[in-house]
């Protein structure tokens, strides 16, 4: 456990600079960004600034069994770095640094606590970029969501966190440093560790340092935005677009609820009377391929029929985007509070699943105004309430319960972004089985034999 | 008014209710940038809010909880930034009341507010104090003064390298005619020069009056117009605001004056954000607050939007790049117009910085109270303006000019600082002798 002889060597590891143990300065470390979890308050909070001292600090926890919690920026939506057992927080954000950019091989190498829009800024210069793009990218850390394998609005065409690592270094609950990976596009020695560590949730190991994949950054794009009186007829578009063969950078959903109440709050012009919009972008290389994918879509939104505006200039673009970019904040300002979750279904189903969603609005009388990547079929059902009312409280867990229920018997998943972390471990083996949870387990025991990496986090160790 | 958050812990409850905890405001805030921790922030801050308001946890006046607290340049950047628009200026101004309900106001901070309320006074003691800077403060060269002796033992923003305007012997206010009348009169405007333009800047006073009377304004600069309560606002003495902001809108009331205008981000934001706030259910003068606050504006929105002032011919020749003020920017939505003015002067080129509304680590006091931290904030700010190359850096806030005067001059940049309203008023002088 923490004591003063625990805090001690950890000042001499870290440097006093470096620990934190007020007691006011421990409570900013109790939460991250899920709502509705528990808070802890760590016992103490170190802000490494290279591996060894990671290192050295397993050693320590292993010696006297604390826990360690790695934090990036805390932005995360699943309770990942949430000190349950207070233990000691790890805060990477102090070793930021962007080691090398290899323009060449298309790489960056990076600390764990680089902020994904600061990696973005720097490969710019090369005319590159790195795709995952999560909401909160301005904050968030290309170590935490490495960990959590972040998604973003470019999922469809571009994919997730997963598919732009191309190696890392990792401090093994056991003190052993591990490094794998590469530059190299092929690489098939050992195992694919890359995968297992991606989306690890901080329970297999402390990643400290990150080879990322760069592509170079498309030259055109073209943005629009389309309105439809028929749920059915949005969701017949999103897969005729595809059917097309056209895939969008981005192909955003957003429901009656959400239009609505972006309108009221942001006046930016959209109709109210309409079931659902799509925000579609088509990006590319070439000019013409884009003028065609762009052409294609509007073909598809009028078979379906859809009424559509096209963004001409940079300025129309902006407009149409704002509209999406006020969906969260308008939803925000009609309660005290907001759950956003991201049940994920078959893109073929999202119209199933958001009918499913107005149902257990309906059935719970909870306010949901749904929106979200619809290309990829991951949905964010905003559940509006106030926390202070313990009845909606009640009314939002089974509400929750059913979203989740129906996304898997839609052959969809739990989270297509946000992680399981403690927010969705109760529902883990209704997906992955009893085998799927043995299997972690098994996992987790190998690697982490004392069970001191971010404990109580995505693998259930008990039934 | 048992419903403000500055008096009712539930009310203030409710504002802290509105976080999501999403982290977006680390993005915007100036000192997290720097020091890289939770508490550094709004979201952290809220979260000792919550806990101390309702939990045994920790105690509001936990003595590290209050030191977090005042860790905060009230620039509202996070504000910018938050998505659940959370009304962190309350909020941090009502967490900082509940702690000097609890705690008190420090005997020091006392002492200074009292005297903040009493403009006699406080005109006594800043004129006793330009009289007597020299034993504080030797001169160099272009009014300015550096620490001495035992000043450098005061903490690290005294070293050799800080410098500060000369204090002027005589006030802005002293010198200038209490009502002046243009034959012409479009208007009659209330200036409400603020603290820093009256001891500090008179300068920027002086081209104030000069650019309204070449409009046709009529002036009125009250002498009885007190502080606007913004320094004792932040630090939590609720009472001593509420009652600058009564005596203000007095004097506003017996002005006659059809508007305010204002040359400091802080000052109009105070009357025009802060005063409808702070005296909200006060019966006699919420009404009147927010009545004033309709008829404020700042300098640059006056010149454009009010009275669509004559556009100057005098050429300057000159690259200038602007700095929004904070308070400007994001209390008084004012950041167009400054720059729509500068482009109107011949001869003027605007060359934008990097980041233009990145606050310059000022924050009032908080850059006597904190000095490492807005030290860095205000190198990097420097590095931005240095970088544009420009001959000058304008502004609309002394506060502001303070600040970037210093920290240009640590960072050894040959680049001046300039209010708007002065860089205008030098194209109307050019004008003047026909250099056009």
């Amino acid at each position: 456990m923490i004591d003063s002889t625990f805090i001690n060597k950890c000042k001499n590891i870290f440097g006093a600079e470096n620990v934190l143990t007020d007691k006011a300065e421990l409570i900013t470390y109790s939460y991250d960004a899920t709502p509705g979890i528990p808070r802890e308050i760590p016992g103490v909070v170190v802000f490494p600034e290279n591996t060894k001292q990671i290192q050295e600090l397993i050693f320590l926890a292993r010696q006297t069994k604390t826990p360690i919690y790695p934090r990036g920026a805390g932005t995360c939506l699943s309770g990942g770095p949430v000190p349950l057992s207070k233990g000691v927080v790890v805060s990477f954000q102090k070793m930021n640094k962007i080691l090398e950019i290899d323009a060449d091989n298309l790489t960056a190498t990076v600390q764990p606590g680089v902020i994904i829009s600061d990696l973005n800024a720097a490969v710019s210069k090369f005319g590159l970029i790195y795709p995952p793009d999560p909401g909160s990218m301005a904050t968030a850390t290309v170590g935490g969501s490495v960990a959590e394998n972040s998604g973003g609005l470019r999922g469809l065409k571009y994919g997730v966190t997963k598919h732009y690592i191309m190696g890392m270094e990792v401090v093994m609950p056991t003190g052993e440093i591990f490094r794998f990976g590469g530059k190299t596009v092929k690489n098939v020695t050992a195992y694919d560790f890359t995968n297992l560590f991606v989306g690890s949730e901080g329970t297999l190991g402390i990643i400290t340092e990150i080879i990322c994949k760069l592509i170079p950054a498309p030259k055109y794009r073209k943005a629009m935005i389309a309105f439809f009186e028929k749920l059915e007829d949005a969701g017949k578009t999103v897969t005729d677009i595809v059917r097309a063969h056209v895939i969008p950078a981005t192909l955003e959903i957003m429901d009656k609820v959400t239009i609505q109440t972006v309108e009221n709050y942001a006046k930016v012009g959209l109709p109210t009377d309409v079931e659902a919009l799509l925000l579609i972008e088509v990006d590319g290389m070439g000019k013409d391929s884009v003028e065609w994918e762009a052409e294609k879509c509007i073909e598809v939104i009028g078979k379906n029929n859809g009424k559509y505006k096209i963004a001409e200039t940079d300025a129309e673009r902006d407009a149409l985007w704002a509209a999406r970019r006020a969906a969260l904040p308008a939803l925000a300002q009609v309660k005290p509070s907001t759950i956003l979750e991201d049940a994920t279904v078959p893109r073929t189903k999202i119209v199933d699943m958001l009918i499913s969603i107005q149902n257990i609005a309906k059935k719970y009388n909870l306010l949901i105004g749904t929106f979200g990547h619809a290309g990829d079929g991951n949905l964010h059902p905003t559940i509006l309430i106030d926390p202070t009312n313990k009845d909606e409280m009640e009314r939002l867990h089974k509400a929750v319960d059913e979203i989740f229920e129906s996304a898997l018997s839609l052959g969809g998943t739990l989270s297509g972004e946000h992680g399981i972390g403690i927010a969705k471990l109760k529902y883990l083996k209704n997906e992955i089985g009893r085998s799927g949870v043995e299997t972690m387990r098994r996992i987790k025991q190998a690697l982490d034999p004392d069970n001191i990496l971010n404990p109580g986090k995505l693998v259930p160790m008990e039934d | 008014m048992t419903t403000s958050v500055f008096d009712n812990i539930d009310a203030l409850k409710k504002e802290l209710l509105r976080c999501m905890k999403c982290g977006n405001c680390m993005a915007a805030c100036p000192i997290y940038n720097i020091e890289k921790k939770e508490s550094s922030v709004a979201r952290g801050k809220i979260a000792l809010g919550e806990i101390a308001l309702s939990s045994e946890d920790i105690k509001i006046d936990d003595e590290t909880l209050v030191k977090l607290l005042f860790n905060c340049l009230v620039c509202k950047s996070c504000m910018m930034a938050c998505p659940s628009q959370v009304r962190f200026d309350r909020i941090i101004l009502g967490l900082r009341a509940a702690i000097a309900k609890k705690k008190g106001i420090p005997f020091v901070k006392k002492a200074i507010f009292g005297m903040l309320k009493n403009p006699e006074l406080f005109d006594k003691g800043m004129k006793a104090f330009a009289v007597m800077q020299g034993l504080f403060l030797k001169e160099q060269q272009e009014k300015r003064r550096t620490p001495k002796g035992f000043m450098k033992t005061l903490g690290k923003r005294f070293d050799e390298n800080f410098v500060i305007p000369e204090l002027s012997k005589e006030s802005f206010r002293d010198k200038v005619s209490e009502v002046i009348t243009v034959k012409y009169s479009k208007c009659k405007a209330l200036f409400f020069t603020g603290c820093s333009v009256n001891y500090l800047f008179p300068e920027v006073g002086e081209d104030l009056i000069y650019v309204l009377q070449k409009n046709n304004v009529s002036i009125v600069t009250p002498k009885r117009q007190n502080c606007c309560g913004m320094p004792v606002m932040v630090h939590g003495d609720i009472d001593t605001a509420r009652e600058l902001a009564r005596k203000n809108i007095d004097v506003f009331e017996q002005s006659d004056c059809d508007y305010i205008i204002t040359v400091c981000g802080s000052c109009g934001s105070a009357l025009k954000t802060e005063y409808p706030i702070i005296l909200e259910g006060d019966s006699n003068y919420e009404e009147k607050a927010k009545k004033w606050a309709e008829k404020t504006y700042d300098i640059s929105t006056f010149l454009l939007k009010v009275i669509n002032f004559e556009p100057p011919k005098g050429k300057l020749n000159l690259k200038v790049t602007y700095h929004d003020s904070c308070h400007l920017k994001k209390s008084m939505k004012v950041f167009a117009e400054p720059r729509e003015i500068i482009k109107k002067i011949p001869g003027v080129t605007l060359l934008e910085m990097k980041k233009p509304d990145a606050c310059c680590g000022s924050g009032g006091s908080y850059h006597l109270t904190h000095p490492e931290t807005s030290l860095k904030i205000a190198s990097s700010k420097a590095e931005d303006i240095k970088s544009t190359t420009a001959q000058a850096v304008c502004t609309g806030c002394p506060a502001c000019m303070m600040e970037l005067f210093e920290s240009l001059h640590r960072a050894n940049a040959q680049c001046d600082v300039i209010h708007t309203i002065s860089l205008l008023s030098k194209s109307y002088k050019e004008e003047e002798k026909g250099n056009v």
